[in-house]
């Protein structure tokens, strides 16, 4: 079996907005800004929100330069329109945004959430991947076995 | 009429300090900011006028602007 991390994003996602009523739009991308899965309708929209969300983690990065400095994890922007909320692990950033004035703490604990069922479910895939593949072979090695026994 | 003339400056002082508190609160939420947190805890807040804030606030419009098409 071959894992599909766009579907674990997208159910991901999905659950996002379902708990967060606070978010309007959210996007999950690679570190890099390539879409994984987005709640917007228009691709290039996803795109464009994503790139710009990587960009400002990056940017975000250089504020504390220095060697050792410990590594940026959540950023928000908040602007008298509305707010733009992005979070990251080791592999992937999820980006929202919501009205002006959202309760920060609650949008990042959501997002948080997100990116953790994320990871557990592609950790759950790629170990059941793993486990068919050692009973694969080991099915294999018996057929041979019982093949050269029996010849 | 001494205690009535004490009850009315407390009144007037406490109307005063709310109003003091609700206008600084309003200020401080409606204004631009970034928030920067890092992975023990801390958090660097970066307001539009500092040489960061201005930075990347642009870049969050953007990517604010870019979600609603």
């Amino acid at each position: 079996m071959v894992a599909c991390p766009r579907m674990d994003a997208a159910q991901a996602l999905a659950d996002l907005t379902e708990i967060s009523a606070q978010i309007e739009a959210a996007v999950l991308a690679d570190h890099d800004g390539s879409v994984v899965a987005s709640t917007l309708a228009d691709d290039g929209a996803a795109k464009s929100f994503a790139e710009a969300a990587a960009e400002l983690l990056a940017a975000a990065d250089d504020v504390r330069a220095e060697p050792g400095s410990e590594p940026l994890v959540q950023v928000e922007g908040a602007s008298l329109d509305g707010s733009v909320f992005v979070a990251r692990d080791d592999r992937h950033l999820v980006a929202a945004v919501t009205k002006p004035r959202p309760t920060v703490g609650l949008v990042f604990y959501d997002l948080k959430t997100c990116l953790r069922m994320l990871e557990r479910e592609e950790e759950a895939k790629a170990a059941k991947a793993t486990k068919t593949a050692t009973r694969r072979r080991t099915t294999k090695k018996e057929t041979e076995e019982a093949e050269s026994e029996s010849s | 009429m001494k205690a009535r003339s004490a009850v009315g400056l407390l009144a007037a002082g406490a109307a005063l300090a709310g109003a003091i508190v609700f206008v600084r609160t309003k200020s401080a939420v409606e204004r631009e900011h970034v928030d920067v947190y890092f992975a023990d805890g801390s958090m660097v807040s970066l307001e539009s006028g500092s040489s960061d804030g201005d930075r990347l606030l642009p870049l969050a419009r953007r990517a604010l602007a870019a979600a609603r098409g």
